[in-house]
């Protein structure tokens, strides 16, 4: 926002632009010539299916919460075409370092559901991804912390001349963080193979983005970091699975780190112990109803033929299945020993712990 | 065997440990062509290149968090904080992250990370320089806390930190940079951590310290020895987990114990240890354990921070006190 004090008689020494990325519109219809991995119907179809699957997840989580068999949830609802998006743009080898929001990029990229599961139940078994990459990062919870270590990934990414990335996501709110800035400039000045991605969906609880920032657009916050930032709209996920590939094959190029905004709308509350009928109205709410990303991709595939009311049955079923059956395994997985509380400390537990894991195991000492 | 300072054993286990293990990388502010604002890392650049000893941007927090990246992704990241006062923004990666890591993937993910920092008071350095806060350090479960008292500890308590599967933080007493002097053979050996050095044997009174308070308090010991006090001196060297047993132990032969440190009192990490001898060895005791630190006050600036460190003297009458209990 340009003040009227600005001295017009001075030079202008730097110009800067943000770019807005989107193709398919709200109701499904194309707004700007679509990008060409969307000639590929598996690639499109798969996305969606994801989609759904990550949208009925997260409802069965939240059934799981309120009947008293899960923690603190955080649901992804509106969000599914980000997390989607990006996962789907990156190589098994490249380090994704989540958000705690980020369920859809985990399930994606193989993590097992009912291990996401066990982690909101409270068990640190959860984040073991036994069936995902082994090199992602858990889920963060300190807002914004993980960038940091997103830029040292990076960093050792590079050391090595590993053709992988870091690919880090955050939300808005993690955007007022030191953290994030640190992190970026970090990896400006060493032009890092690393990808960080806000997901801004509005609201950081119950504050509001203008009371994040009074910047236009989230992505301008990367100039300051020396390197571009696109906002993109996080409903469409064609834009943001293009998006992020762009910005991952650059990354992976040596052309340095790249900063997408994603706009989207957290349609749910911010957790299972969050209200959100607090602090904004329902009628916000239901606007955005009309951009969320599960129909709109579905008002494309329908309208070229590519899906089917018939195909859509057969997918909830599916979904259905797989959900039910994941969380009867969460269900029956046998609880921790207390003294494995212990276990993983240290790489050796130090003789000065081990008589309280003796003493929690019920042993005592001579 | 040469002669080295602290800075220069420092020195010397940091080469060494990037000589033996491509995978040790060196950041922090000024750690590069300036050899860092003690010039503890001098020539390591030249030797290693830009990208294994990096000059970060003015950040602490980043220069943390920067180290539990690399050290998830398999590097032995050894991050240095110019001085402890500038430690705190680091909290948040050390008691959120670098500590827990491990844990929280249940050993899928691990952070063998060294965050080294000046330590104490006592070179007349500016505000926030002059830092002792170590017990908060000590307090974050999964986390390793050591600081050497002698450039020969120093070399192998690095050494052996840098090659540790966990977290170190390593404090370095910055009044003993140069002022302890000793002899350091750089043969790559490295230290027990965990472990505490009895430095001296006796057996009226045992005197435990660590860092740069080892120097007064085995002053101490000389000056009780004329009184004809023998004193055990204690070099804790690593507090965190401490060598419990050994300090036991010399209090079940000596039955008093003074400990010394230069952070302020309460919550310091001698109430640490003076609760653990409460509950393992009153048996042994003859006379109330006593403790001689710095003040419950801010660390005075330069021209009082001589009044706030324990003395020789305030030492020595301390340890003539509770032997003369029983």
């Amino acid at each position: 926002m340009a003040s009227r004090r600005v001295n017009q008689d001075l030079p202008v020494i730097a110009r800067f632009e943000v770019r807005h990325r989107n193709y398919l519109a709200p109701d499904g219809s194309i707004a700007r010539p679509l990008p060409a991995f969307t000639s590929d119907a598996k690639l499109l179809i798969a996305l969606y299916r994801s989609m759904v699957f990550v949208r009925l997840f997260d409802r069965k989580a939240v059934a799981l919460q309120r009947t008293g068999r899960l923690g603190t949830y955080a649901v992804s609802l509106g969000q599914e075409a980000v997390s989607v998006g990006i996962a789907s743009a990156m190589r098994e080898e490249d380090v994704l370092l989540p958000s705690y929001r980020d369920n859809g990029a985990l399930l994606w990229r193989g993590v097992k559901p009912e291990e996401i599961l066990l982690f909101w139940s409270g068990d640190e078994r959860g984040n073991r991804f036994s069936s995902g990459p082994a090199h992602d990062f858990p889920f963060c919870v300190p807002v914004g912390s993980q960038a940091p270590h997103a830029a040292g990934v990076a960093y050792a990414l590079k050391l090595r001349k590993e053709p992988r990335v870091a690919v880090c996501l955050f939300g808005d709110g993690a955007t007022s963080k030191g953290d994030v800035y640190e992190a970026m400039n970090f990896a400006g000045v060493h032009k890092l193979p690393a990808v960080f991605i806000a997901t801004n969906n509005q609201w950081a609880i119950s504050v509001p983005l203008r009371l994040q920032t009074a910047c236009e657009t989230l992505a301008q916050k990367a100039i300051a970091a020396g390197f571009a930032g696109e906002q993109v709209d996080g409903s469409d996920v064609v834009a943001m699975h293009a998006a992020t590939e762009e910005a991952i094959a650059a990354a992976r190029d040596g052309e340095g780190p790249r900063f997408i905004e994603a706009v989207t709308y957290r349609l749910g509350d911010h957790t299972t112990s969050d209200d959100a009928s607090r602090y904004r109205s329902v009628d916000e709410v239901q606007a955005h109803w009309k951009e969320e990303p599960i129909a709109r991709l579905r008002a494309y595939l329908v309208s070229r033929k590519m899906w089917s009311k018939a195909d859509e049955e057969q997918l909830a079923a599916e979904c259905h299945e797989r959900v039910e059956q994941a969380a009867e395994r969460y269900l029956a997985t046998a609880p921790r020993r207390p003294e494995t509380m212990f276990d993983h400390l240290y790489a050796e537990l130090p003789e000065a712990y081990a008589s309280q894991r003796r003493e929690l195991a019920g042993e005592h000492d001579a | 065997m040469p002669e080295a300072t602290l800075v220069e054993a420092i020195n010397l286990a940091l080469g060494r440990a990037m000589e033996e293990d491509p995978d040790v990388v060196v950041l922090g502010e000024d750690v590069g062509i300036n050899g860092g604002v003690f010039r503890v890392t001098a020539g390591l650049q030249k030797r290693f290149g830009a990208e294994r000893v990096l000059d970060t941007p003015l950040a602490e927090l980043l220069i943390s968090g920067l180290c539990v990246g690399m050290a998830a992704q398999g590097l032995k990241p050894v991050g240095e904080i110019q001085f402890m006062g500038f430690i705190y923004p680091c909290l948040d990666q050390l008691v959120n992250h670098a500590s827990r890591l491990r844990n929280r993937t249940q050993g899928r993910l691990t952070c063998p990370m060294v965050l080294r920092t000046p330590h104490g008071a006592g070179i007349r350095a500016p505000e926030h320089h002059s830092e002792s806060t170590e017990a908060m350090l000590a307090h974050i479960p999964g986390l390793r806390v050591v600081i050497p008292s002698s450039p020969a500890r120093a070399y192998g308590l690095l050494l052996a930190a840098i090659r540790d599967p966990d977290p170190v933080v390593f404090l370095e007493p910055t009044r003993l940079y140069r002022a302890a002097k000793g002899e350091v053979e750089d043969n790559g050996e490295s230290m027990p951590l965990d472990r505490a050095f009895v430095m001296r044997a006796g057996r009226d009174i045992t005197l435990v310290s660590w860092g740069a308070m080892l120097k007064e308090t085995t002053a101490a010991a000389d000056t009780l020895a004329s009184d004809g006090i023998a004193a055990e001196v204690i070099d804790l060297a690593t507090l965190k987990p401490y060598d419990e047993s050994t300090l036991l132990g010399s209090i079940a032969k000596t039955g008093r114990c003074v400990i010394v440190h230069e952070a302020a009192r309460t919550s310091g990490f001698g109430a640490e240890i003076a609760a653990d001898i409460a509950e393992r060895s009153l048996p042994s005791l003859l006379a109330p354990v006593t403790r001689v630190t710095g003040y419950d006050t801010v660390i005075p600036m330069a021209r009082l921070e001589q009044y706030y460190m324990p003395s020789v003297e305030r030492i020595a009458t301390a340890a003539r006190k509770v032997c003369q209990f029983s």
